[in-house]
């Protein structure tokens, strides 16, 4: 265990090595380049590769390519390039191929503004990539938390068999905070364990949620491809193989809410009104909260971790407790369509800021006066 | 097998050609197909991809490669089809993006051979950047680009080697923009072997594929084929067999290119078949490996002297 001085970039990247990432392809863009430059000075180290790939469109399809190799695999990027990669990610749902997908959200559309912080990339992020589909995304509050989270996403990603994406921000990013790392030798990892010998092996087996991934060149010939597939990865358009498969992936991670829903409910007895945050945002909603209670008001405050796959039951016993929930966000109100969804009849007030700058604790508090 | 038939007629099965029973399993090559993936293949009866999947099954086994030790990635399209119906690591990807998948790959394997599979609309069009940086890099992958002038797929669409004037769907009027030159494309930017040859020219093509797979660092193997389907079709060039005769008398031995006159060479309009570049190259892997190896040594002694191993 050691105490050091770090940016949330450059955590996000000793957590991938923390993780057991051993590959990670990339292309340059502000405000995710510290992850990068940290990957490729520190893979070597550990016998890890780095590649500075021609797009972002490579960088997705080269770490699905080295997972397939057998290497846990990460790439980072920002929105426009988020955007370029959502057409590889979809091939990663489909093919069930693990990796992390790292968006430091700036602001958007377009090249925008590179150097500020946005959260506007919440959608994106759940259904950037065509068709219907399972995602996760998890979002980390503070600089040791994005090292956490990092651990996480690859474990979720492996255990499930999606690639999950680390949605963090340009604030958690470039901000500095000491951390506690642990020893990487006493990280917990998920690892694949195949234990059907490959005459019968089945790399889309429906008979579980997840079917144990066998890496290629390991005696284990199969086929992955992006159309739909039978259980042993061969095309099919018959629906007797497809609806299992369907059925399977899509409730993978629905029936698993305990494992992947992460956040933080902290109830005051009598509160009338809550604040639901996350990211960068979720300390702007803490600083509110502690001057509120500092007064005598009470308040719950609910910070979400992961934010696809939705934690509607949370929310909605969240939404029960109170009358009133603030959604604050550093968009036009993404996140808070969701909260609208399951908050029934409860008022939910957006506060949106999306010009760069933080919601800040005034703007929450002037809320609760509307 | 109508045995009676063949008693009316007085023929042996051997005098009436019927392959023996055990056909599949006598054949070695054979035994890189897929046997519990039904056939026939999605190509249309008279395609050349079938003679250029030949081909190369011919040149993994010449090598002697084990089947593990294989992997195939392709994108979209007719050509990117074919791993499937073959019997080694098959990675069928997203259009364009083969060598960018295998690129990851192998890093992740050097020690697989890692052989993309693409058509000329997928490695050439969509997929472009990614060729031009996986011959820069010379990275060891083997490059098969199946060019058949066309879209075939999608119903017949100019590509980036439709030639000039010809038609397409969506050229209805004749194409206006010139083809990319698939060989000298990969020799400027990099490749460390560069072959062309045809789908009428099987041999050779299995030739060129055993030395591009044993080539270490990024090879190119153009095989030129054709498609009767759309592009024959609206270009009134004639069935399967004309357009395979076509490659047979349109194209020319580099060895008989070489011995033509500065002059002739200019005028020449044939495919030119042959090893058009060979060159000896860092491959991209293995130079990474040298960081790999230095990095993790001295991670090591720096460990030792903090005293935390």
């Amino acid at each position: 265990m050691s105490v050091k001085l770090m940016q949330g970039n450059e955590a996000i990247a000793l957590g991938a090595i923390a993780a057991g990432c051993r590959f990670y392809a990339g292309y340059p863009i502000t405000p995710s380049s510290e992850v990068a430059e940290v990957m490729a000075r520190e893979l070597p180290k550990v016998g890890g590769k780095f590649i500075q790939m021609e797009d972002e469109i490579a960088s997705m399809a080269a770490i699905i390519g080295a997972r397939v190799g057998g290497l846990k695999s990460m790439t980072a990027t920002s929105g426009p390039g988020f955007s370029l990669m959502q057409e590889n990610l979809g091939y990663a749902v489909m093919a069930e191929i693990p990796c992390v997908v790292v968006n430091v959200q700036r602001l958007g559309p377009s090249t925008g503004q590179p150097t500020a912080a946005s959260q506007g990339d919440v959608m994106q992020a759940r259904w950037g990539t065509h068709g219907d589909h399972p995602i996760i995304a998890l979002s980390p509050i503070s600089v040791s938390q994005a090292f956490d989270l990092t651990v996480k996403a690859f474990n979720l990603s492996e255990k499930y068999r999606t690639p999950v994406i680390l949605l963090t921000d340009e604030i958690i990013g470039h901000m500095r905070e000491p951390i506690e790392l642990p020893d990487f030798t006493t990280v917990e990892k998920y690892e694949h364990v195949v234990t059907e010998p490959p005459e019968t092996y089945k790399p889309y087996s429906n008979r579980t949620d997840v079917p144990p991934m066998a890496a290629f060149g390991r005696g284990y010939r199969y086929h992955i491809t992006g159309l739909f597939h039978d259980e042993v990865g061969f095309p099919t358009q018959r629906l007797d193989e497809v609806e299992p498969w369907l059925e399977r992936v899509n409730s993978k991670l629905e029936r698993n809410p305990d494992d992947i829903l992460l956040y933080q409910a902290d109830y005051q007895p009598g509160a009338r009104v809550a604040i639901l945050s996350y990211g960068a945002t979720a300390r702007t909603a803490r600083h509110a909260v502690k001057q509120m209670r500092a007064r005598g008001e009470k308040v719950n405050l609910f910070t979400a971790y992961t934010l696809w796959p939705f934690p509607e039951k949370a929310v909605e016993a969240l939404a029960d407790s109170v009358e009133r929930i603030i959604v604050p966000e550093m968009n036009l109100g993404q996140l808070a369509l969701e909260v609208e969804r399951v908050a029934g009849r409860r008022k939910v007030t957006r506060v949106n800021r999306a010009n760069g700058e933080m919601v800040t604790p005034d703007m929450i508090l002037a809320a609760m006066e509307r | 097998m109508a045995e009676h038939i063949l008693e009316a007629h007085s023929l042996t099965r051997q005098e009436a050609q019927i392959p023996r029973e055990d056909w599949f399993e006598a054949s070695e090559t054979l035994q890189h197909l897929r046997k519990n993936k039904k056939f026939p293949t999605i190509w249309c009866s008279g395609c050349g991809l079938g003679v250029i999947m030949g081909a190369l099954i011919r040149a993994i086994d010449h090598l002697g490669l084990q089947r593990d030790q294989v992997a195939l990635v392709a994108g979209i399209g007719c050509t990117a089809r074919m791993p499937v119906y073959l019997d080694f690591n098959t990675l069928h990807t997203t259009h364009g993006r083969a060598l960018a998948f295998a690129t990851g790959l192998k890093i992740a394997r050097p020690d697989m051979k890692v052989i993309a599979i693409m058509g000329d609309g997928d490695a050439l069009a969509i997929g472009g950047n990614h060729f031009i940086h996986a011959a820069r890099r010379n990275i060891g992958i083997t490059a098969l680009v199946v060019n058949n002038a066309i879209y075939g797929m999608t119903g017949g669409q100019y590509s980036p080697t439709t030639p000039v004037g010809m038609r397409a769907t969506t050229a209805p009027y004749g194409n206006v923009e010139p083809p990319f030159p698939i060989c000298d494309l990969a020799i400027a930017a990099g490749a460390s072997y560069v072959a062309r040859s045809t789908a009428f020219h099987a041999l050779e093509l299995d030739k060129y594929l055993s030395e591009a797979i044993s080539n270490d660092g990024f090879s190119l193997v153009e095989a030129v084929s054709y498609c009767h389907t759309t592009y024959g079709r609206i270009n009134k060039l004639g069935t399967a067999a004309e357009m395979m005769r076509g490659l047979r008398d349109n194209s020319i031995s580099k060895t008989a290119f070489d011995k033509l006159s500065p002059e002739e060479q200019q005028a020449n309009t044939k495919i030119v078949r042959g090893v058009l570049h060979r060159k000896k190259r860092p491959e991209y892997t293995a130079i990474y490996d040298l960081i790999v190896q230095q990095q993790t040594h001295q991670e090591e002694i720096r460990l030792r002297n903090t005293g935390r191993h």
